[in-house]
């Protein structure tokens, strides 16, 4: 029940800031009640859309990442895809992605630590590590 | 004839490129791999063209997002096609990661499916 998704959807340009804040919150009620957590809610603004969505130009993008299992995605998706004002949303599990890119950090923060040390104690080390990352990347 | 030289660059374009994996910092070796492949290719191209390096390898980029749009561009073409890795030089496991977030900013309107993009 760790997974981690990222849901982008856009909003009709022509809605106010309140009901896009209640339609928000709304959101963000269902999560804990469907076995999850917010991590993080972000309202990217009024963008110009590549092609028209329903006869819309422009859209307002929020993008909103959750932690649960399926059924809440199931649910949260069910509510965007009936609410009026939401006309496009893509979701996305991330939790794989984060965990592959933490590990490339991790690597590249060994190797960056090593070769900052000072020369003489570490130069029998530095050779091992460099030469150890191609063999296990 | 035409499949003999669809055959000789697929046999040739693959090797070299094939070899890199993210993350990894060693330049792409083309050089002496793409040497003898550049006049077995297609009859007009005496000359290979100069050696093109992955931007992801060498910018050390891991993060391939679909929100990140205006990187996504710089691979699409104008109709809004996704480029060829052989025109942009871009290895193959990234190539595949590129294409997936293109067709999701394509999907959530970042991106065009087709024409200009604004």
């Amino acid at each position: 029940m760790n997974r981690t998704y990222e849901l982008m959807f856009i909003v009709r340009p022509d809605m106010t800031d309140e009901d896009l804040d209640k339609l928000l919150s709304n959101l963000q009620a269902t999560v804990p009640t469907a076995g999850g957590t917010v991590k993080s809610i972000e309202k990217m603004g009024k963008r110009r859309l590549a092609y028209a969505v329903r006869r819309f130009h422009e859209g307002v993008y929020v993008l909103l990442v959750v932690e649960g299992g399926g059924p809440m995605i199931h649910e949260l998706e069910r509510r965007l895809r009936v609410s009026e004002p939401v006309i496009k949303f893509l979701t996305v599990r991330v939790d794989e992605e984060q965990k592959r890119l933490e590990k490339i950090k991790k690597i590249r923060d060994a190797r960056k630590k090593v070769s900052a040390q000072p020369v003489t104690p570490a130069e029998g080390e530095v050779p091992a590590p460099a030469a150890e990352t191609p063999a296990t990347a | 004839m035409p499949e003999d030289t669809k055959a000789t660059e697929q046999a040739t374009s693959s090797g070299p490129r094939g070899g890199d994996r993210p993350g990894s910092d060693r330049p792409r070796g083309g050089g002496p791999g793409r040497g003898p492949g550049g006049p077995g290719r297609e009859g007009g191209r005496k000359f290979f063209r100069r050696k093109k390096v992955c931007k992801f390898c060498v910018e050390r980029i891991e993060d391939i997002n679909y929100k990140d749009y205006r990187l996504l561009g710089q691979f699409v073409a104008e109709s809004g096609k996704i480029v060829p890795r052989r025109l942009t030089g871009v290895c193959a496991p990234h190539q595949h990661r590129l294409s997936t977030a293109i067709k999701q900013a394509r999907n959530i309107a970042l991106l065009p499916f087709a024409g200009r993009a604004s």
